[in-house]
């Protein structure tokens, strides 16, 4: 019996087919990507990983409602030019607190992993307001609303709980906090900044993001989020044999 | 359309209706503060419309027994002006987009308005919006020829274009306001996902039921790719969207994955939509519609075979070669590029059974656009899938992905291929479904034809140079050992292109225009001919041309 004839017979049988469907197409994704998830290798140990704080995750979330990520990824690729245009080549851990990741798959705009503290909270907010201020031949839509538009920070809280529930090691002490932690880190000199060092670490930064310290917009929340990209671990820029393994030819 | 159905299914369509309107009301209200609100709203108007449309004819006598003699086409004519619908208006929104790359101060101010909003508005009017309205209407066809059967009752399909397109409509609503979970092609928030997996469970019991009911004792080849494009779909889909919302108020969710698991879960999803929504669901269409344009049978049934598992299994394993060089470990992006050069295989075995159906009718394709419709299609299928075969190569991967020839590789592939061969078959299938003799103005097809095929070359052309010079360009060293070109550098190069992309595109635009308005005016003309001979679901009369295909003898 050929296989054509044994396919002769199952295509009478719609459950046959259905399932023959089903298991095939099944391999792939079992083989490539369950044991993404058992193999330790696959992400490196990041000791001082730290978390988003509540301004971050929100600045993210309003990277993702922009679709920023469309045309700015956040993945450096082993190459010797990426490596020398960017920075370090991006490591697993370092997106490993992000559901979901924001790789991207086009640059239509350069790569933003390492673009934390590249540029001063002002650029960033010249650049958001009208990209052609800054680089008179950019393609990037103005943002000029953020400025004006307050940041919704009542339900920050629950954003952590969900993150907690997908795995973000947020404490109940950040939820309960989150709120005024996000309002505290745009305002340096607020009495409520000492809580926000102690729940995320002292190198937190706290400053006037929008540079308008008594009000806390939507500028200040994306621009706090660009400043902390590729900063929450140090982990790709200490040496290559302790941060995994490396093709050649890409030593930052 | 109500009064075809019977007193029964008007009872359940409302109780359903019912139902919809409940969950639209319960969102509206969780949700009064955040945009899934407007979304709620909007989900209880639907739901209410629906139920003033149907008391409308609520009481209409009920539908003689006859209907059972004759196939049921009422929702594959809704699919059918849907799916023109959304080909205008996604292709409108996906030239804007690409005017704004030209000029980015074409988004006149607005939030709803800026680039990185509006492109999945394009992409999921295209894909979602054109691509799956033209195949729930076509599978519903072919389904019920190729098996010599009714469709199992009048509501179901109703409620899977309805349902479906509601989905749709939440998605691009959603992204205007900011809704989306950044998945690329899986943008819709949480509560769009549960509707769609509803829908797509009634669809597949749709098909399983028609084909128990089947008087062929073989299923088609165009079914195995039906089935194929809705059973991996709902995997696909329910993977890749697990999630948690922040509240059922809340329209954001946060994705159950994150990092590099996420990452590869999002292409193994991305990569298998191109598969099996815009590759599986178009071959079962090709399949059907060019041998019976051609007017012959499928050159070979074990190349058929071959394809359609080859396709069915490669596909699967070649997500990867989207992270070619990241952090995604080593290993698998080996194996994503393995797998992708091997299904040039049934790729290319697909493409050729097309190609070679077409022997001893060349001379059909030369004077019949819409049978060159589907010809071109087969071409553009074989060229896109050897040009994804090479890009998935790590060393090229290396010069071509983040640049424009990965936009120029997916418009090959979705314009050249996706949109030609619906193209043609809505030409085929919109004299079929209204029983006209043909279209409105074979003339105006021939000139959609040529505004196709021409935007398409322009396009994929204009973003291939673009593409590889902005590659080149960021990588190449000067004599010093530094970089040559800052990455404005390389903007200002893409200049001309992004001008040379936006006009094919426009070309593209005019020509899904001409066809719009000869399908309707197909539609609207009263009815010149009589119905297409043997279209009945009784066995021994309809489709002798598939009938060589599908009987080929046993080994």
């Amino acid at each position: 019996m050929s296989i054509f004839g044994f396919h002769y017979r199952l295509e009478r049988k719609t459950m046959g087919l259905v399932l023959g469907i089903i298991l095939v197409a099944s391999v792939g994704g079992l083989v490539e990507i369950a044991p993404l998830f058992t193999i330790h290798q696959t992400v490196e140990d990041a000791p001082d990983m730290r978390l988003y704080t509540p301004l971050e995750l929100a600045g993210r979330n309003i990277y993702i409602r922009e679709g920023c990520y469309a045309c700015h990824s956040q993945m450096i690729r082993t190459l010797r030019d990426e490596v020398d245009r960017y920075g370090p080549y991006s490591l697993a851990v370092e997106s490993k607190y992000d559901h979901p990741m924001l790789w991207g798959s086009k640059r239509t705009g350069p790569d933003l992993a390492r673009i934390g503290e590249k540029y001063s909270d002002q650029w960033h907010v010249a650049h958001l307001n009208n990209p052609r201020d800054v680089v008179p031949v950019s393609v990037m839509p103005a943002y000029g609303w953020l400025s004006a538009t307050e940041l919704r920070t009542d339900d920050l809280g629950l954003h952590l709980k969900a993150q907690r529930a997908v795995g973000v090691p947020y404490t109940d002490d950040m939820i309960a906090n989150a709120a005024t932690d996000a309002t505290a880190q745009a305002a340096p000199d607020s009495p409520l900044a000492d809580g926000l060092a102690k729940r995320y670490g002292k190198a937190t930064t706290i400053r006037a993001f929008d540079g308008q310290p008594n009000q806390l917009t939507e500028m200040d929340a994306l621009v706090a989020y660009l400043q902390i990209l590729g900063r929450l671990t140090n982990a790709a820029v200490k040496p290559v044999a302790e941060a995994g393994t490396v093709p050649s030819g890409a030593a930052p | 359309m109500i009064a075809q159905l019977t007193a029964n299914e008007r009872q359940r369509a409302i109780l359903i209706s019912l139902a919809v309107a409940l969950c639209g009301l319960l969102l509206g209200l969780a949700g009064r503060d955040d945009p899934i609100g407007i979304h709620g709203a909007l989900i209880f108007l639907a739901g209410v419309a629906t139920i003033f449309l149907i008391g409308s004819s609520y009481f209409a006598p009920e539908p003689s027994d006859e209907r059972f003699a004759s196939y049921y086409d009422d929702p594959s004519k809704v699919g059918i002006v849907l799916a023109m619908i959304w080909v205008v208006f996604g292709l409108a929104v996906g030239d804007w987009v690409a005017w704004q790359l030209v000029n980015p101060d074409l988004t006149f101010g607005g939030g709803w308005s800026s680039f990185g909003r509006i492109r999945p508005v394009h992409t999921t009017s295209v894909i979602f919006g054109f691509g799956g309205n033209a195949l729930i209407a076509t599978s519903f066809y072919v389904l019920q020829r190729t098996s010599r059967a009714r469709l199992p009752d009048q509501l179901a399909p109703w409620f899977v274009l309805f349902g479906y397109n509601l989905f749709c409509l939440i998605a691009v609503t959603g992204y205007l306001m900011g809704i989306t979970q950044s998945k690329e092609y899986a943008e819709p928030e949480w509560y769009d996902d549960i509707l769609l997996v509803v829908v797509w469970v009634v669809y597949f019991l749709i098909y399983v039921r028609t084909l128990a009911r089947r008087k062929e004792p073989h299923i088609y080849v165009a079914n195995w790719y039906y089935m194929a494009f809705i059973l991996v779909v709902a995997m696909l889909h329910i993977v890749n969207n697990l999630a948690v919302p922040v509240s059922l108020g809340h329209a954001k969710s946060y994705s159950l994955f994150s990092g590099v698991q996420d990452a590869m879960t999002e292409w193994w999803y991305g990569h298998n939509a191109v598969a099996f929504f815009l590759t599986s669901g178009f071959l079962g269409m090709l399949y059907y519609f060019l041998p019976m344009r051609a007017g012959r049978p499928i050159y070979s049934y074990r190349l058929s075979i071959i394809s359609f598992w080859g396709i069915t299994f490669f596909y699967m394993w070649a997500g990867s070669h989207h992270l070619h060089y990241t952090a995604l470990p080593q290993w698998v992006q080996t194996l994503g590029m393995t797998f992708s050069l091997m299904l040039l295989i049934p790729s290319w075995a697909s493409a050729t059974n097309a190609l070679l159906t077409l022997n001893g009718a060349w001379h059909k394709v030369r004077d019949d656009a819409t049978l060159r419709f589907m010809m071109v299609a087969a071409v553009f299928y074989g060229l896109t899938t050897f040009e994804g075969s090479f890009m998935a190569i790590r060393p090229v991967n290396s010069l071509s992905h983040y640049t424009d020839w990965t936009i120029g590789h997916v418009h090959a592939g979705a314009l050249g291929w996706v949109a030609m061969i619906t193209f043609g078959s809505i030409y085929a299938i919109v004299p079929w479904l209204w029983k006209r003799e043909a279209m409105y103005s074979a003339r105006l097809v021939e000139a959609h034809f040529w505004l196709a095929l021409s935007g398409t070359v322009i396009y994929v052309f204009a973003m291939w140079n673009s593409g590889i010079i902005q590659g080149l360009m960021w990588r190449t060293y000067n004599e010093s050992g530094t970089l040559a070109y800052s990455f404005v550098d390389s903007l200002i190069a893409m200049h001309p292109y992004y001008i040379a992309r936006a006009v094919g595109g426009l070309l593209f635009l005019i020509g899904a225009c001409v066809g719009a308005y000869n399908v309707w005016m197909t539609i609207t003309l009263p009815a010149r001919a009589a119905e297409r001979s043997g279209d009945l679901p009784e066995p021994g009369l309809a489709e002798p041309q598939l009938a060589g295909a599908a009987a080929q003898p046993a080994e």
